[in-house]
C-alpha cells in the first residue's frame, strides 16, 4: 500500500495542486451564480487571457512584480467590464439569453486572443519562486504544486471570513438569497454584483499565476476546459457554497490524475471523467453536496 | 372589390395566399436545383464557383444542424449543448459503415485494418452498379448515423432530461466531452481508429446519377435534397400536435402538465428528433470534409451553431437556415479579406488585418445581436411566400382604402 503510494505519489500531488487552481476559478463560478443564476461561460476565458496578460507583461520588459500586479488589476477590469457591457443590459431578460451572452463573451475573448498570439501557443514565464524545482518523497515538482493548496486555503479562509463578518459580505449573502427583496430593503444591487465578479477575477488572477507556472504554455482555447471543469466542481460542491466548490475542485483535481496514473491510453478520459462525475452527482443529489434545496415557483 | 372576386370560388384570402405561396416556394426549389444542377455539370469550376460552391454545401449542413438546434432550442425550450456530440456520433457511424473493403488496412493501420470489414455503398455498388449503389448506400450509412445519434439521445435523455434549463444545459455539454473521449479512445480503436482521422469513404463527389448513357454529378445538389427532405420534416413535426405541445412546454411547463402533456415523453421525442437530425447533419459534414476526427467536435462547434440560431432568430426555421447561409458565407468567403490584410477594393493595405481579424470582427457583430437584436433576422416568425403574398395585399388594400378615403373628402 505504502509503495503503490509512493510509486504514484507525483500524481496525487499534481491532483492536490491542479485542484487547488481549479477551486480558485470555481470560486469566480459559484459565487456569480449565486448571485445572478447565471453560468459565466466566459470565466474560464477571462482566466486564460490573465495568462496571456503576464505573457505580453514580461514580453513588455516589465519586472516580474509589477507584471503580477498589472495581471491582478487588468484581469479584475475585464471581469467588471464584461458584467457592465454584456450581462447587465440583459437583467431583466430570460436567464437563457444571458447565458447566451456569456456564450458570446467566450467567443469574443477566444477570437481575441486568437488574432493578438496569432494561433501560436506562448509560452508562460517562469514565475522565480514559483517554478524552482524541489523533490518531496521522491517525486520531483515545481514549488508551485506546494504552494497552490496552501495559497488557495488561505485565500478561501480569507473570503469566507469576508462573506460571514463584513458588510459588504452580508449584502452579497442577502443578494444570493433574494434580489427583489434586498433591493427594496437598499441594498445597491450593482455596486454588490461588480464587486463579486472583482472577488471572482481576482482569484481567477491568482489561479492562472499557478496554474501556468505548471503548464507553461497559453493558447486561446486553454481557458475553455479548466473553466468547464470549475464549474463541474462548483455544481458537484452544491452551487453556491463555497467551501462545496473548492472541495469539489479538489476533487475533480485528484481524481483525473490518478486516471493518468491507470496508464497511457486511458488519459483521454482524464477529462471526461470529471463530466461523468458531474453526470452522477447531478443525478443523486442534484444540488450538490453542501448545496440548498431550491424549490421552484410557479 | 377583393372580397366579390374571392367570394366566387369560395376561398378567403388567406387560402389564396397560401396557395400561391405554395406554387411560388415550388418553382423556387426547381429553379434553385435547376441552377445548383448546372453549377455541378455544366458550368466550368472558376475563382468564383470554387468560393460559392463549398460554401453552399455547407451552408446547406449548417441549415439542418441549426434547424435540429432549433427544435430543441426553440421550439421545445430545451437548452442543450450537446449537438456537436451528436453530430461527432452520426460523423463517425457514416464514416465507419462506408469505407471501402480495399482501404481499411490503411485507415486502420495501427489498428491491424480495423474490426469490420465491409463497405456499405461498396456492397450496393457491386450488386447494382457503382453510381446507384453508393448513392443509395451514403443515404443507408447517413439513415444508420441519424439513428445511432437518436439511440444515444434515448440513453442519455432518461437522465439528463430531468434536469432543467443550465443544469441541463452543462450536462448535455458534459455528455458531448464524454462522447469526444470515447471516440478517442484507442480501446476502441478498431472500430473508431482511436484518435487518428477516417477517410477514402464516400463522399459527395461519390454521388452521381446515370440518365440514359450520361452520368451527372449530385455533388451540391446531394446535401441540398438530404438538408431540405429533413428540414421539411422538423418543419411538418412542429406544425402538427406535437409541435404544439413542444411550445407549450417552453412556454410554461407547469401549465403544459396540467393541461394533460406528458413532459417526459414529449421532451424525450424533441430530444430524440432534434439529435436524429444532428446526426445526419454530421453525417453530411463527414462528407463534405472527407476527412473526420473526433477531436474537431468541441464545444465550441455547440457555441458556433447556437450562436447562428440566435442570429436567426430563436423560435424561427427560415431564420436558422438564412443565418446559417449568412454566416457561412461570411466566415468562408465574403470576410476572407479581413484575414488578407487588404482592403477587397483597390490595393490598400491594412496593417491589423491579419490572421484571425475575421473572426474578432464576427464576434463582435455576433455580441452586437446578441446584446441589442436579441431577436435576430427573424425573431419567432417565418420567411415564406405566401406570408410575403399576404402582406403585399394588405398593402395594396391600405393603399387602395387611403386613396378612396381622400376622394370621399
Amino acid at each position: 500500500m505504502i509503495e503503490f503510494l509512493h510509486e504514484n505519489f507525483r500524481y496525487l500531488l499534481s491532483g492536490i495542486s491542479v485542484g487547488g487552481q481549479y477551486a480558485l476559478i470555481a470560486i469566480g463560478y459559484t459565487m456569480v451564480y449565486g448571485i445572478l443564476r447565471l453560468i459565466n461561460f466566459a470565466h474560464g476565458d477571462v482566466f486564460m487571457v490573465a495568462g496571456l496578460i503576464m505573457v505580453y507583461a514580461i514580453a513588455g520588459g516589465l519586472p516580474m512584480w509589477l507584471s503580477i500586479i498589472l495581471v491582478i488589476v487588468l484581469t479584475v477590469v475585464l471581469g467588471v467590464a464584461i458584467e457592465r457591457v454584456a450581462y447587465k443590459p440583459l437583467r431583466s431578460s430570460p436567464r437563457m439569453s444571458v447565458m447566451i451572452s456569456a456564450i458570446g463573451v467566450s467567443y469574443l475573448l477566444q477570437n481575441c486572443a486568437l488574432y493578438f498570439t496569432g494561433g501560436l501557443p506562448r509560452s508562460y514565464p517562469a514565475i522565480p519562486f514559483l517554478s524552482k524545482q524541489i523533490t518531496i518523497w521522491g517525486a520531483t515538482t515545481k514549488m508551485v504544486t506546494l504552494i497552490t493548496p496552501i495559497l488557495t486555503l488561505v485565500l478561501v479562509l480569507a473570503l469566507v471570513f469576508l462573506i460571514n463578518h463584513t458588510k459588504i459580505g452580508m449584502a452579497m449573502r442577502a443578494v444570493a438569497k433574494d434580489f427583489e427583496t434586498s433591493q427594496l430593503m437598499g441594498i445597491k444591487i450593482n455596486s454588490v454584483i461588480s464587486f463579486t465578479f472583482v472577488i471572482g477575477c481576482f482569484l481567477a488572477a491568482i489561479g492562472s499565476l499557478l496554474y501556468f507556472s505548471n503548464y507553461t504554455t497559453v493558447v486561446p482555447t486553454s481557458g475553455a476546459m479548466p473553466g468547464l471543469k470549475a464549474f463541474v466542481a462548483a455544481v458537484f460542491g452544491g452551487i453556491g457554497s463555497i467551501p462545496g466548490a473548492v472541495i469539489g475542485a479538489f476533487i475533480i483535481g485528484i481524481c483525473e490524475n490518478i486516471i493518468k496514473a491507470f496508464g497511457q491510453s486511458w488519459t483521454v478520459f482524464s477529462d471526461a471523467f470529471t463530466f461523468v462525475l458531474l453526470i452522477i452527482i447531478l443525478l443523486v443529489k442534484p444540488t450538490g453536496i453542501f448545496g440548498e434545496k431550491a424549490t421552484d415557483k410557479v | 372589390m377583393n372580397e366579390t372576386m374571392n367570394k366566387k370560388v369560395l376561398r378567403t384570402p388567406d387560402e389564396v395566399a397560401k396557395r400561391q405561396g405554395m406554387w411560388l416556394t415550388i418553382v423556387a426549389l426547381a429553379i434553385l436545383y435547376a441552377v445548383l444542377f448546372a453549377l455541378d455539370n455544366f458550368i466550368k469550376p472558376s475563382k468564383f464557383t470554387l468560393m460559392l460552391l463549398p460554401v453552399l454545401k455547407k451552408g446547406a449542413i449548417y441549415s439542418l444542424v441549426c434547424v435540429s438546434m432549433n427544435l430543441l432550442n426553440g421550439f421545445t425550450g430545451l437548452f442543450s449543448l450537446g449537438q456537436a456530440g451528436f453530430m461527432l456520433i452520426g460523423a463517425y457511424a457514416y464514416s465507419i459503415f462506408s469505407i471501402p473493403a480495399a482501404r481499411h488496412a490503411a485507415v486502420y493501420q495501427y489498428f491491424d485494418g480495423g474490426a469490420l470489414q465491409f463497405s456499405i455503398p461498396e456492397m450496393l455498388g457491386n450488386a447494382i452498379g457503382v453510381n446507384l449503389g453508393s448513392f443509395l448506400g451514403a443515404i443507408i450509412c447517413i439513415i444508420i448515423a441519424g439513428v445511432a445519434a437518436a439511440i444515444f439521445a434515448a440513453l442519455i435523455g432518461i437522465p439528463v432530461l430531468r434536469l432543467k434549463s443550465d443544469y441541463l444545459a452543462i450536462a448535455t455539454l458534459g455528455f458531448a466531452e464524454i462522447i469526444r473521449a470515447i471516440f478517442q479512445w484507442n480501446g476502441l480503436g478498431t472500430i473508431t481508429n482511436g484518435s487518428n482521422l477516417l477517410r477514402d469513404y464516400t463522399i459527395f463527389s461519390d454521388m452521381k446519377i446515370q440518365l440514359g448513357a450520361q452520368v451527372f454529378k449530385l455533388n451540391t445538389v446531394f446535401p441540398f435534397l438530404i438538408a431540405m427532405i429533413c428540414i421539411i420534416i422538423i418543419v411538418l413535426l412542429i406544425n402538427s400536435s406535437y409541435g404544439r405541445a413542444f411550445k407549450a412546454i417552453r412556454d410554461d411547463e407547469v401549465a403544459a402538465e396540467a393541461m394533460g402533456i406528458n413532459l417526459f415523453k414529449h421532451k424525450m421525442l424533441s430530444f430524440v428528433i432534434s439529435s436524429f437530425f444532428a446526426g445526419v447533419g454530421g453525417a453530411l459534414l463527414a462528407m463534405f470534409q472527407s476527412t473526420v476526427q473526433a477531436s474537431a467536435f468541441m464545444s465550441a462547434m455547440t457555441y458556433e451553431l447556437l450562436l447562428i440560431v440566435v442570429i436567426g432568430g430563436i423560435g424561427s426555421v427560415s431564420g436558422s437556415c438564412v443565418a446559417a447561409f449568412l454566416y457561412i458565407a461570411c466566415s468562408e468567403w465574403w470576410l476572407r479579406f479581413l484575414d488578407s490584410g487588404m482592403l477587397p477594393f483597390g490595393n490598400i493595405e491594412v496593417s491589423f488585418f491579419r490572421d484571425g481579424f475575421r473572426k474578432v470582427v464576427f464576434s463582435v457583430v455576433i455580441m452586437i445581436i446578441v446584446l441589442f437584436f436579441s431577436k435576430g433576422i427573424m425573431g419567432n416568425k417565418e420567411l415564406s411566400f405566401a406570408g410575403l403574398i399576404k402582406k403585399i395585399k394588405s398593402k395594396k388594400a391600405a393603399k387602395a382604402e387611403k386613396v378612396k378615403e381622400g376622394g370621399a373628402a
